[in-house]
């Protein structure tokens, strides 16, 4: 494997490079394409769960150009996957489903259009309530991530009867929108025979392949551009149907380029989401707090549209050593939009029913909670028997919490308020996906490295040009990175928390052969391209990325309200490329956190079919004033198995056991054990003084 | 969004004789809900008339000791002057809670008690609701009741008032400054706002046409030591679950005087009369505070909902009034 051993870019503290552009507004987005006489589109939605479209009518609106309707749309080439067959037939499988657009030559005159148009369906009974005791439960092939739904070591049943202390509680998280601050945006022009999309994604490459087999098109026919991208959280993951009708949609107006961004409200229904989960835990324990057993039993809704298993029993698999162990997915399909990957899929709602149960546990047992975890510390990954790359959750636990001030930790009351602290540990795995490329020119003393990546706001700009200016040997003032572009080698999506550990890996190789083939004195246009295969040692070695949370929470003794005064993540994700944007990326997930702790949930009324939480006065996500200090510091940790850098990725694990953090910190405050999230005053005002 | 003609009148009475003259006609204030209701379809009017220039920015002191506050008062500037924050510090604390610092900027001082209800179902023009289109139903019994009424609801509607500002003015004994076509009147703020009834249609006991011109705060030496206390979801840009405006006079320990509003909890600004007279010329202690919770919400009533509808409210507001008076009693 390469070697970076002379460090002088990787882990210095950079202003991100695009900063001054996004400061300033003038940072491109997607619909902000510089295109000429772009033409405007706007979506019908089912008012149904259930049904079939039978008309839509659309007045003549000054402007109108045309109108793409269910079942008469263009045909598409692949069907294959039924959440991107748009507008393919009149059924309707969910409320807010695309049944139709307008196209017109101002946004106003395609919002008076959309607004006019008048929709006839049927309408059948509807299937949208979840409940964990319906009687149709199905086990999925697989669950999210390609990991196996059921998994069993030993007898667990049997070691929860013979234990000392067992804890067996259901804990539930409730439905999220991912609610990027930049909503999906389209601009998409078919001129003759290419289609060109400036899409906002987490991958043009991805986006490109989705597109190139529903159109049936080759690839070098689509060329899919996303300079800037405002979040994404997952739900720019994968493509979506309204890229797919903003393709249509320009392929019906040949030459000129259609516009296409959703609303905040479009975003509840067509960009997926994470689905509820209830988990039943169960723990086995020795007196003296060493685990025998582990379970748990994961409860989720999904669409029938589309089978997406959130993955939340898989981190029970790994976290703690304990010789019986069981996990368990199952779902209920039901009349929904398609739920996808939100911020650590699995990790985030799972390890929420973990930590919070490994506190009751501790209580039971009367041992603190970080020597709880210490004591059940596995020498080798219980999930798969490998040895772990570098597992630094005890050196999280420890120093986090000397950091925290977590000794001596006890309740008390500062005048109204009930004051208490809570921990808990976060896990993501260190993904690297199979395959990226990079290219490397020299020209006039710089060097350029081009891969067909994405910032999603995170600073891939930066770190990328870090990475390669430590590949060469160069200072980082000399290296430009440019993303974003099919045009440039092909890049795995960022997500995963990979992006970083998966590009690096390729730009690594690129410099190496660069060097390789021009040596430390190139001429100009000097190029060279490193690509790169899946990583020989994930085979051998369990590789992780970990970390402990730890809050302090108070809760109003009359009314209930909770308050987060102080957040610590403490992580060991190996080499930190950019201590600046690494540290925003970490806060920044522990934030969504603590938001999903107190406030977020997308309320389903099963009477309608569809989210009536749909904007940000009704979906509450946590405001500047509910995030008082919340901080983020790391271990020194130096992993050579994952990749040449050490990195681990970091974009995810901030978000992983938050929520729990919080949770066992208002138990600490009050005594009272809330287990369904969100953690709201209604749930604490039973149990106040 | 429908297409609207946009009028600037000359004076405050064409704008009442333009809105009186159309159906389909609205004021505009400040905008900050009113173009919220445009983009959802909530309003569709035919004529937005803007009435920014023709009412009044100006706070004046009247002749009694009171205030006079011109309707197009921002509430930044109402929350910020001296006298309010003096003489009725819960008013400055009620405004300051409100929304965020660039919805204050445009919110005005006569918009901001018209702002209408928040309620999911009525936003929402996918799903019937009777206050938006009379006949069609209630959503909100049986769904998403969090934000909802827990006193002087009815079958057609349990939508509660959002404003933060207008619970403290109905503490306060305020009266609203009325220009219609019949001339101009004054209303006290109290019987401003409705209760839902049969026509939950209707927010305000306002006719077509009227606009509030000024809303007048008398000279209330009580109010000098008061309280806005909001519990809500969030620690910022949340509307109440639950809120009290309050001012206690108390005199060797013996509640003298008291003025009591609560938002959150009704189709309006909720004065609290019965915990009021509960109170005068009792002990200031934890048993006269509890006692007056349970009397002024002794017809509470909870709506039917998900997850567990909105029962929690009823102690809430018992717990957050205690308390407010505990605190400005002074007592434990």
């Amino acid at each position: 494997m390469t070697t970076l051993s002379d460090r002088q870019a990787i882990g210095r503290d950079l202003v991100r490079r695009e900063g001054g552009l996004k400061v300033t507004g003038t940072a491109p987005y997607a619909d902000d394409a510089e295109v000429d006489s772009p033409v405007f589109c706007r979506l019908l939605l089912s008012p149904t769960a259930r049904g079939r479209v039978t008309g839509i009518e659309v007045p003549e609106v000054p402007g109108l150009l045309t109108v793409l309707r269910a079942g008469s749309a263009e045909k598409l080439t692949s069907t294959g996957d039924d959440e991107l067959a748009v507008l393919q037939d009149t059924s309707i499988a969910f409320r807010g489903q695309i049944i139709g657009a307008v196209i017109a030559e101002t946004s106003e005159a395609a919002r008076e259009a959309a607004r006019l148009a008048r929709v006839a369906c049927t309408e059948e009974p509807q299937d949208t309530a979840f409940s964990p005791d319906r009687d149709d439960l199905y086990k999925p092939e697989k669950v999210n991530a390609g990991y196996p739904t059921d998994t069993a070591q030993g007898d667990l049943d049997a070691a929860m009867r013979t234990a000392d202390v067992t804890v067996e509680r259901t804990y539930t998280t409730a439905t999220y929108h991912n609610n990027p601050m930049e909503p999906h945006s389209t601009t998409a022009l078919w001129d003759g025979e290419n289609l060109l999309l400036w899409e906002s994604t987490q991958g043009v490459h991805p986006v490109r392949e989705t597109v190139t087999e529903v159109f049936g098109l080759a690839p070098e026919r689509v060329r899919v551009v996303s300079p800037h991208v405002g979040g994404g959280f997952g739900s720019k993951g994968a493509a979506h149907a309204n890229v797919i009708v903003a393709a249509m949609a320009a392929r019906a107006l040949p030459g000129r380029p259609v516009r296409l961004a959703l609303t905040r409200r479009e975003m509840f229904s067509l960009v997926g989401y994470r689905t509820r989960t209830v988990m039943r835990t169960r723990l086995a324990s020795s007196a003296d707090g060493v685990l025998s057993g582990v379970g748990m039993d994961v409860v989720a809704p999904t669409s029938k549209v589309t089978e997406f298993a959130e993955q939340a029993g898989v981190p029970t698999r790994m976290m703690y050593a304990a010789p019986h162990r069981a996990t368990s997915h199952r779902l209920a399909a039901l009349d929904v939009p398609v739920p996808t990957w939100m911020r650590a899929p699995g990790e985030c709602p799972g390890m929420f029913g973990n930590e919070v149960a490994m506190d009751e546990l501790a209580e039971e047992l009367g041992v603190d909670p970080i020597e709880l975890r210490v004591r059940n510390e596995p020498a080798v990954d219980p999930a798969s028997g490998k040895p772990y790359s570098s597992r630094g959750l005890v050196a999280c636990l420890r120093s986090g919490a000397e950091r925290f001030g977590w000794s001596g930790r006890r309740r008390h009351r500062v005048g109204d308020w009930l004051v208490g602290t809570g921990v808990a540990s976060s896990v993501y795995p260190a993904f690297r996906m199979p395959h990226s490329t990079a290219h490397l020119r020299y020209a006039d003393g710089r060097y350029v490295v081009s891969i067909g990546a994405a910032d999603l706001g995170t600073g891939t700009w930066t770190a990328l040009a870090q990475i390669a200016a430590d590949g060469l040997g160069v200072p980082v003032e000399l290296v430009e990175a440019r993303i974003g572009d099919t045009d440039q080698p092909y890049a795995s999506v960022a997500g995963g928390s990979s992006g970083i550990s998966t590009w690096g890996s390729a730009i690594v190789e690129a410099a190496r052969a660069f060097r390789e083939k021009h040596g430390t004195e190139p001429p100009d246009g000097a190029e060279a391209t490193g690509e790169i295969g899946s990583n020989p040692a994930q085979g051998q070695y369990a590789m992780y990325a970990f970390g402990a949370q730890f809050a302090e929470v108070h809760v109003h003794a009359d009314t209930g309200e909770i308050r987060v005064p102080r957040l610590f993540g403490m992580f060991a994700a190996g080499r930190i490329v950019n201590p600046r944007t690494a540290r925003s990326q970490l806060i920044g997930g522990m934030t969504m956190g603590l938001s999903m702790a107190l406030h977020e949930t997308s309320v389903l009324d099963p009477r309608f079919g569809h989210v009536v939480t749909q904007d940000f006065a009704d979906y509450h996500v946590a405001t500047c004033a509910d995030a008082y200090r919340v901080e983020a510091d790391w271990i020194d940790e130096h992993d050579r198995h994952v990749n040449p850098m050490g990195t681990k990725g970091i974009g995810e694990i901030g978000i992983v056991g938050t929520a729990a953090a919080i949770v066992n910190a208002a138990h600490h405050a009050t005594g009272a054990r809330i287990r369904d999230l969100p953690l709201t005053l209604d749930k604490l005002l039973p149990h106040l003084p | 969004m429908t297409p609207f003609d946009y009028r600037v009148p000359t004076s405050a009475g064409a704008a009442v004789d333009t809105v009186a003259a159309n159906p389909a006609a609205v004021f505009l204030a400040g905008g900050t809900n009113l173009l919220d209701h445009l983009k959802l379809g909530v309003a569709e009017p035919e004529v937005v008339v803007d009435v920014n220039a023709v009412t009044s920015d100006e706070i004046r002191d009247d002749d009694g000791g009171g205030l006079w506050i011109g309707a197009a008062v921002r509430n930044s500037d109402l929350a910020a002057d001296r006298r309010i924050r003096t003489r009725y510090p819960a008013v400055a604390e009620a405004l300051l809670s409100g929304a965020s610092g660039q919805l204050r900027n445009m919110a005005t001082a006569a918009g901001n008690p018209l702002q209408r209800t928040r309620c999911v179902y009525f936003q929402d023009t996918t799903t019937p609701c009777n206050k938006r289109e009379p006949g069609t139903g209630c959503s909100a019994v049986g769904g998403y009741t969090r934000y909802h009424a827990v006193l002087g609801a009815s079958d057609q509607c349990v939508a509660t008032h959002p404003s933060d500002l207008a619970v403290a003015l109905a503490a306060f004994d305020a009266e609203v400054q009325v220009l219609g076509t019949g001339g101009t009147r004054v209303i006290p703020f109290v019987d401003l706002h409705r209760l839902p009834g049969d026509a939950p249609e209707r927010d305000t006991v306002l006719e077509r046409g009227d606009l509030v011109t000024a809303i007048t705060l008398p000279a209330l030496p009580i109010a000098a030591k008061s309280r806005y206390r909001k519990v809500r979801d969030r620690a910022s840009f949340a509307f109440a679950l639950v809120s009290v405006a309050a001012a206690l006079e108390v005199e060797d320990g013996i509640v003298r005087d008291a003025r009591i509003a609560l938002g959150g909890v009704a189709h309006k600004p909720w004065r609290a009369t019965n915990a009021e007279e509960a109170l005068r010329g009792m002990p200031a202690d934890e048993d006269s505070y509890r006692r007056a919770a349970r009397l002024e919400l002794a017809d509470a009533r909870a709506v039917a909902g998900l997850d567990g509808g909105n029962a929690f409210k009823i102690p809430l507001v018992a717990r957050t009034l205690v308390a407010v008076l505990r605190e400005l009693g002074g007592a434990r």
